[in-house]
């Protein structure tokens, strides 16, 4: 026993000092993060980048295209890629927790609020201004929803990275049989073709739902029902916006009652719902970005909402790409909006490679990098990219892209934009999945939640 | 204290508590110190800058007064109340059959033990995927058992079945922990007790109900009270299962909490329903416990 | 009260026709239980297609899919690329190129295995060694408040993670200890002290004192005492404590998903987000399942009968 404890007490010994320094050295970090001025390594010395972001397929591509930055700066590039669905809950806690793990951040959109006022991004107006750098030069809804804070000033906390909305897909070969035609135009007197207005949409929904093509049953949409992040909001919204739903009167900041609980809204609200349990397909109950990919590609189901960002992949995809695939906007209804995505490029405050990092925004902001990112599979926000002649032929979903940017709308991007943000997931989700309440009651309590978040802001 | 060669017994007594004592105090009490006091302002982590001002008992009134801590006390209580007798009966009868000893019964009950040291997290993501409409095991299962279509429903998508569906995996989970304190239970009662009755010609149900039941009682109270204060803190497995949905139908109170202190970063206020929810369970504890001391003592 | 004598039985001498009902309710339950393992394990060796077959494939061709995603990176490139490059080395290269993937480097799976390996046996040590002392004591000397300090240790139990990770989050990002060994290390020996300190309590009450005092007469030291004659018979209970403190902080996750990001990360937090080419790469999250309960399952195997007696003596103590 003698021996057991001995050892024991080498043991413990020896995994303390591997803990230790393994540790970070913490004490130099804590001072850091209190002394913003204190200079950062300059580019010259740094090594390694890390750049975080979401995983998904885009992610790939900038890994690819940072090669480049590699190849002429000699800086390695190191990627922190996190599922959507832990996304924001890991990296707004790195922020909060001033962590140093990541350089570079490319936060959603909703982020830039929060990471204004609290001093988690570097403000990049001095060094646009220093390396010429215009804003201009970026689709301006890409650099008010992906850059500036408060919005409509001239503060840039980002650079717009990766454009992106809701769009829709549709099986085209499935819309091109003659038989699947001749059935539609008999029961509905008209064209199958991809709808316009949403009220179109439900119908080609319940045509196809339940009907069985090539020996499987097929369902009508998939769309937007996740609980724990933004799932169902960023569904939600597409369609309360052509409904009429806003986030606040115009002309008075704040004022929510009557404007997001109008009558008009109640109606969009229970519209969703009642295309959520007409046409989607058994068990879509928490579904995200990935559940609708995985609905389209096993053809499961005839139209699909998602983001723009996973089109470049089904295009491409051996089982549903190609000519099978089509594109389309965000249909109308009363107006015509879609939900905005999309991220922009920031650096984060408290790493100390600040210099580095604003060397990889340089070169990144290049229109013949952002040339490339297209072409990698990344959507770029530049004019030059954008505004050539040719992009919206470049590729099938470049045309529905272009039309959908122009008629984007955002949620909230306050500093309180997370609680905001579960308010609405809650609600939401409450009323169109578990079926609790009916819309008016669930926007009542909408705008009761947002008041009370506003009330503790001080902002009302 | 005699003082014998070496330091004497004061010395290791103090030399023996303290780091114990220094370790707790750091890394519990004071934290929960610092909880309370956090309870009284309107803190929010994320802001760390913000002026920080003093609201008394403003968070605790809102916590007490707000529906949505209800709801997730409510689920709480539901998912408690069920978990706690299945696991009981299940891990009782389990421990009842075992000690009979059959051939083997060393064996089987190892088996039976391995569900127990899975990460809860793991399980409960794992369990997404047994439980899927489409391609998962259950579902597959109960068609094939009750001709029920597979498609048809959804256990952690339904309304009425998501509770369900978290008792499942609980109970799948910790039955094997309750049947061990049952089995320690069983295993305390001596022999002679139960020869004394056979001579006395008591039935086996009258030595069940005589001997078996009461002597193990303290055992099964005990195993309830720890699975209890587990399954009232539960977060990680109903976390990846059902993220507390559909819905709130299953988001239990550490769910909520998290959301609020995590999501929300209203430090504050989740502070508050953190000092409400240990008090209720210390409580609780304290009566359980007292009742327990009692049944011991018999 | 006795010690639990490891002979009794609830009825002396239950019937061989008793016996065969009890084993056969026993061995179904006891197989309906494992098959969601069986499962696991089943799914670790699938393909991924196979995986989310419907109906659910039994029968299938195994493949090394699952586990070669757990260990390595992959970034999908285009087929000239793929014929350009040297060929396949190893059965994981040559899986990945199938699909028309390369591999690009390792996961971060290891890194985290390794985490959880450091943390939760570092965490263990620490909490025998302070509990071993603090429970020694409290059994053998006259600590003043003995019995509302043992409560109070087992009251730090009953509050929820969360809520006890709300200050503790505060705390280390003031002291700089978020997302570091160190900093996990102390939280998880911190919670787990108060069971050992309980549970070896209980074991060391039972050491009849007239061992050690004979000890001290032959002319040991208290600490000599300690060392030789007390720690050897509580050996089986600090084995059974160790198995409880190891099982609770190699599972844990809501402290390290609130308080780790990479450097700490243990693998609880990790395996749940692998995520594959369409959703989540179930393979690779069963191959990530099994392959982190198969120390636990061993350790605890290995000590099983020490687990039985741990558990007796939450109950046994007055």
């Amino acid at each position: 026993m003698n021996k057991l404890v001995s050892r024991s007490l080498v043991a413990v010994f020896v995994l303390l000092a591997l803990a230790c320094s393994a540790r970070r050295d913490g004490g130099a970090q804590a001072k850091a993060s209190e002394h913003p001025g204190r200079p950062s390594s300059g580019a010259a010395d740094v090594e390694e980048l890390t750049l975080c972001w979401a995983a998904w397929d885009p992610a790939n591509a900038l890994a690819e295209l940072s090669k480049d930055f590699t190849a002429s700066t000699g800086i390695r590039m190191k990627f922190e890629f996190v599922p959507w669905t832990s996304f924001a809950d890991r990296f707004l806690n790195e922020l909060n927790s001033k962590g140093q793990l990541c350089d570079l951040m490319i936060g959603d959109s909703q982020w830039i609020g929060g990471a204004a006022e609290n001093g988690h991004y570097v403000k990049l107006n001095d060094f646009f201004a220093a390396n010429g750098i215009s804003m201009d030069d970026f689709m301006p809804a890409t650099v008010v929803g992906y850059s500036q804070w408060p919005k409509n000033t001239p503060n840039y906390w980002a650079l717009p990275a990766m454009g992106d909305a809701i769009g829709w897909t549709y099986r085209k070969d499935w819309f091109e049989r003659p038989e699947i035609q001749a059935e539609f135009k008999k029961t509905h007197g008209r064209e199958l073709a991809p709808p316009r207005t949403y009220t179109e949409l439900k119908q080609v929904a319940e045509f196809f739902q339940g009907r069985v093509i090539d020996g499987k049953k097929v369902y009508g949409v998939f769309l937007y029902t996740e609980r724990g992040s933004e799932g169902i909001t960023m569904g939600v919204t597409n369609v309360l916006y052509n409904w009429g739903f806003d986030y606040q009167d115009p002309g008075k900041p704040y004022k929510m009652d009557g404007i997001v609980n109008s009558p008009d809204a109640v109606a969009g609200l229970e519209f969703y719902k009642a295309l959520y349990d007409c046409c989607t397909a058994p068990g879509q109950t928490n579904a995200y970005m990935q559940e609708g990919l995985d609905a389209f590609k096993s053809g499961q189901v005839a139209m699909q909402m998602n983001f723009f960002a996973f089109f470049p992949g089904l295009y491409k995809d051996p089982d549903v790409g190609g000519a099978k695939i089509g594109f389309f906007a965000n249909p109308g209804e009363k107006r015509s909006f879609t939900q905005l995505g999309g991220q922009g490029i920031s650096v984060v405050a408290y790493s100390k490679k600040r210099d580095a990092a604003l060397e990889y925004i340089k070169w990144f902001a290049q229109p013949q990098v952002q040339k490339k990112w297209w072409t990698l599979g990344g959507y770029s926000c530049h004019k030059a990219v954008l505004g050539d002649p040719g992009f919206a032929a470049s590729a099938p979903f470049a045309g529905p892209f272009l039309a959908s940017m122009q008629m984007v709308k955002d949620f909230w991007a306050e500093p309180s934009y997370a609680q905001l943000m579960l308010a609405m997931q809650k609600r939401v989700h409450d009323y169109v999945v578990a079926g609790k309440g009916t819309a008016k009651e669930a926007l009542d309590a909408l705008v009761a939640d947002w008041t009370k978040v506003f009330a503790d802001d001080g902002k009302i | 204290m005699k003082r014998l060669r070496g330091l004497s017994d004061r010395a290791i007594a103090w030399l023996f508590v303290t780091p114990t004592m220094l370790l707790l105090l750091a890394i519990n009490i004071f934290p929960l110190a610092w909880t309370v006091r956090l309870s009284f302002t309107n803190y929010r982590a994320n802001r760390p800058n913000a002026p920080v001002r003093d609201v008394g008992l403003h968070n605790y009134s809102s916590v007490l007064t707000d529906p949505d801590v209800w709801q997730a006390m409510q689920v709480t209580a539901h998912f408690l109340f069920w978990t706690l007798l299945l696991q009981t009966l299940l891990g009782f009868t389990l421990a009842y059959l075992l000690d009979r000893k059959f051939r083997g019964h060393g064996f089987w009950t190892t088996v039976i033990l391995v569900p127990m040291m899975l990460s809860p997290a793991v399980v409960g993501n794992f369990w997404t995927f047994l439980y899927q409409p489409q391609t998962g095991l259950w579902n597959y299962a109960a068609e094939y058992l009750t001709g029920v279509p597979a498609s048809s429903f959804s256990m952690i998508g339904s309304v009425k079945l998501a509770p369900w569906a978290i008792i499942i995996v609980d109970t799948w989970m910790w039955t094997p922990y309750v049947m061990l304190i049952c089995l320690a239970g069983l295993r305390s009662i001596p022999d002679h007790i139960y020869e004394a009755a056979e001579v006395d010609r008591a039935s086996r149900w009258r030595q069940f109900c005589t001997i078996t039941l009461p002597m193990a009682l303290p055992f099964i109270m005990l195993a309830v009270l720890f699975r209890a204060i587990e399954n009232f803190k539960m977060f990680d497995m109903v976390n990846l299962l059902t993220d507390g949905g559909p819905g709130s139908t299953t988001e239990l109170a550490s769910i909520t909490l998290k959301r609020e202190a995590f999501e929300k970063w209203r430090t504050g206020y989740s502070s508050a329903f953190a000092i409400i929810l240990f008090v209720t369970v210390f409580g609780l504890a304290n009566i359980y416990v007292k009742a327990l001391n009692r049944v011991k003592s018999r | 009260m006795s010690r639990p004598s490891l002979e009794a039985h609830s009825v002396v001498a239950p019937s061989r026709r008793s016996k065969s009902i009890a084993a056969v309710i026993v061995v179904a339950y006891a197989l309906v239980s494992v098959i969601p393992l069986v499962w696991i394990l089943l799914t670790a060796f699938k393909s991924a297609p196979d995986s989310i077959a419907y109906p659910p494939k039994i029968a299938f061709h195994p493949s090394l899919d699952g586990f070669c995603n757990l260990f390595h990176a992959h970034s999908r490139q285009p087929a000239e690329y793929i014929d350009a490059m040297p060929p396949a080395r190893s059965v994981c290269d040559r899986l990945a190129r199938e699909r028309h993937m390369v591999i690009s480097g390792p996961s971060n799976f290891a890194p985290r295995f390794l985490n959880s390996v450091i943390i939760s046996f570092g965490s263990t040590v620490l909490s025998l060694l302070l509990g071993v002392t603090a429970a020694y004591a409290f059994s053998r000397f006259r600590v003043p408040g003995k019995n509302d300090l043992l409560f109070f240790i087992l009251s730090t139990r009953m509050m929820p993670p969360i809520a006890v990770a709300i200050p503790i989050y505060l705390m280390y990002r003031e002291l700089g200890l978020t997302d570091t060994r160190l900093g996990m290390i102390l939280l998880y020996t911190a919670v787990n002290v108060s069971l050992a300190v309980w549970l070896l309590k209980g074991f060391i009450d039972e050491i009849p004192r007239e061992y050690e005092e004979a000890a001290l007469v032959d002319g040991y030291t208290r600490l000599q005492a300690f060392r030789k004659v007390v720690l050897p018979q509580a050996a089986t209970g600090i084995v059974a404590t160790a198995i409880f403190c190891l099982i609770f902080s190699w599972n844990e996750y809501a402290f390290a998903v609130l308080l780790t990001s990479g450097d700490a990360q243990t693998a609880p937090p990790f395996i749940p987000i692998i995520i594959g080419e369409g959703g989540q790469d179930w393979p690779a999250v069963a191959a990530g399942t099994t392959l982190f309960l198969v120390p636990i399952l061993a350790f605890t195997l290995l000590l099983r009968r020490n687990l039985l007696r741990g558990i007796t003596f939450g109950a046994v103590r007055k």
